[in-house]
């Protein structure tokens, strides 16, 4: 069990409030992803939850039971940090084994309990060394693994992987995923990174200055964005967010146009413009484009790779079925 | 980054620092050197530097004068006691400065700082008069607590600079863990910070084992340290520098040894921190 519910919770440092009133439900073995931009006040959130900090008012609920006032070992929740946060004088083992010896398990129990996690984590050969000894991944999975012998009703989850370099993240998000989905429990996870969003979560909170701007699945937030900051946040590349004429043309204050929603055609089309700079990724090929009489440069993805280069002219068409429409309070219309 | 050094500086650099060192040095080898001349060679003009007759006669006067054995004894207890007396009461309190400080943290520090630049002398009128009210004068046990007193504002400085070292994520993981109070404390905090601690624990002994205006001062005989069995060599008979030195390098003695064997550990948890 893990639900986890936030009623008009509120956060001030001081005089200055990070979270204005909040008000959420995280459903019992769902996978969340709290996404931002720096200082937008998810990890915070999430140490709300964990109990890291005081909230200044409301309540938290953890499987229905008020959690406001708990310390955070009472929570029965689990933590995995973005330092890793590991015990730097204490084995793997013992690392691992810390929540438990803890908890006043018996001996036999606790390593029963470090054995299977290291299992899963492949951690078996790496039990008796030190955490100064392990490279990056390896700690991080030991940080899992001191996470998942508990038990826990919740993980919570605070950027990961923002330590690892590229291949190893990929990796790790992967191994992440099929953890949750081996051990079906609550996960709580807080990035910045809005690819390691799409591709983990049921359900991504996208947050802005302590503000929730929306809730949703990946695809609900890719395909209907509510404001145009999350249609600029979700999504990579960026969503092209055009104003003035082109827009009003659409009855819209501003369209917004996925880079993959834009068509390159032979010559003709509702946009001309110069290419700027072109990435040729092999498998896709991403053109900035300037000159085409709009105020914005335009980001277009194309398929396979397209041999424009800088300079060269090139014709777009927007699908119109996939442009999206905002007013002027940046809603969505 | 190491920068270039020519041999030729590195030679200067390493003349220069022996010299330091051998002045420094240079009072405690007279003193050991005269411990083993005659009365008359210890004060003899010019002074005899080595070529003089080597004696132990000055050590066994002293031995068969005095009991050194229960002077060192009380050094012991002395200094070990307010050691870890000092210790027990600065764990906690560097710890709260360090990870849950208030607005007035810095404020404390400071005055905790500043209570080392009082004389002490102008003290001691009033805890003179406090220990006889207390039945603690001329007792081990009142020696503990001063001295203890005396060097806490020091330790709790020191282990509040170690504390900061230690990342903060750490110890939220443990309370995350489930550690509590008395966990965090015992089984994260201070194994990790035990170079830091061992220094300072160690500076605190040799400092209470050097200490002289408080044990001078509040002890007659029963609980008087090696600084006061030094002390009872300069005596209004006259002035027997023979045996005062001899009386000197056997006070010294125990503190040089221990300061030479754990001086691995002094130097790496003084400047535990400022190299990451």
């Amino acid at each position: 069990m893990g639900q986890i519910q936030l009623k008009q919770v509120t956060k001030s440092f001081g005089e200055t409030q990070v979270i204005p009133p909040l008000d959420l439900t995280i459903q019992d073995g769902e996978f969340t992803v709290f996404v931002g931009p720096s200082g937008c006040g998810k990890s915070t959130l999430l140490r709300l939850i964990a109990g890291l900090e005081d909230i200044t008012t409301g309540h938290i609920e953890i499987d229905g039971k008020d959690a406001t006032d708990l310390v955070p070992a009472k929570r029965g929740l689990a933590m995995v940090f973005q330092s890793y946060a590991l015990y730097p004088h204490m084995s793997v083992r013992k690392n691992i084994a810390f929540p438990l010896k803890m908890a006043k398990l018996d001996p036999a129990e606790i390593n029963r309990r470090v054995e299977g996690a290291a299992s899963v984590l492949n951690l078996t050969d790496y039990l008796d060394r030190r955490p100064g000894q392990l490279s990056g991944g390896q700690r991080q999975r030991v940080a899992i693994g001191r996470a998942i012998v508990r038990e826990p009703a919740a993980f919570l989850f605070d950027e990961p992987l923002s330590n690892l370099d590229a291949a190893l993240r990929v990796g790790m998000r992967m191994e992440i995923s099929e953890l949750h989905k081996k051990l079906d429990t609550t996960m709580i996870y807080v990035t910045h990174d809005q690819v390691e969003a799409m591709t983990m979560a049921d359900k991504i909170v996208v947050l802005q200055a302590g503000v929730i701007e929306q809730v949703g699945s990946p695809l609900e937030l890719y395909r209907a964005p509510r404001n145009t900051f999350v249609a600029g946040f979700i999504g990579s590349p960026k969503m092209n967010l055009i104003e003035g004429a082109a827009a009003t043309e659409h009855g819209a204050h501003t369209i917004g146009i996925r880079p993959e929603h834009i068509d390159v055609v032979e010559d003709g089309g509702t946009w001309q413009g110069t290419v700027g700079v072109a990435e040729h990724l092999g498998s896709d090929t991403f053109f900035h484009i300037h000159n085409t009489g709009l105020a914005e440069t335009i980001t277009v993805r194309a398929i396979g790779d397209v041999s424009l280069t800088h300079g060269d002219t090139i014709h777009l068409n927007p699908r119109l079925d996939e442009m999206h429409k905002f007013g002027a309070d940046g809603l969505r219309l | 980054m190491a920068r270039a050094v020519s041999p030729r500086r590195k030679l200067m650099n390493t003349t220069f620092a022996w010299a330091i060192g051998l002045l420094i040095f240079f009072p405690i080898l007279w003193t050991i050197l005269t411990s083993f001349k005659t009365e008359a060679q210890a004060i003899a003009s010019p002074p005899i530097f080595l070529g003089f007759d080597w004696t132990l006669e000055n050590y066994s006067v002293v031995m068969e004068r005095s009991n050194y054995g229960r002077f060192l004894w009380n050094s012991i207890i002395i200094a070990g006691g307010s050691t870890i007396l000092g210790c027990i009461i600065a764990v906690p309190a560097a710890w709260s400065m360090a990870f849950v400080p208030s607005k007035r943290t810095k404020d404390i520090l400071l005055w905790m700082l500043s209570t080392k630049m009082l004389p002490a002398v102008g003290v001691l009128y009033p805890i003179y008069l406090l220990f006889i009210q207390m039945g603690l004068l001329d007792s081990r046990a009142g020696l503990v607590i001063v001295l203890m007193l005396i060097n806490l504002p020091i330790i709790i400085w020191m282990l509040y600079t170690y504390f900061k070292e230690i990342p903060g994520e750490i110890l939220e993981a443990a309370r995350m863990d489930g550690a509590g109070l008395k966990e965090e404390l015992l089984y994260v905090l201070t194994p990790m910070a035990i170079p830091g601690i061992a220094s300072t624990l160690l500076l605190n002994f040799i400092l209470a084992w050097n200490e002289a205006f408080w044990t001078l001062n509040l002890t007659a005989a029963k609980a008087a340290p090696l600084t006061a069995f030094i002390a009872s060599y300069s005596s209004p008979e006259g002035l027997f520098f023979a045996k005062l030195s001899a009386a000197s390098t056997m006070a010294i003695a125990p503190i040089l040894i221990l300061g030479w064997f754990s001086q691995k550990q002094l130097v790496r948890g003084l400047t535990f921190g400022a190299v990451k």
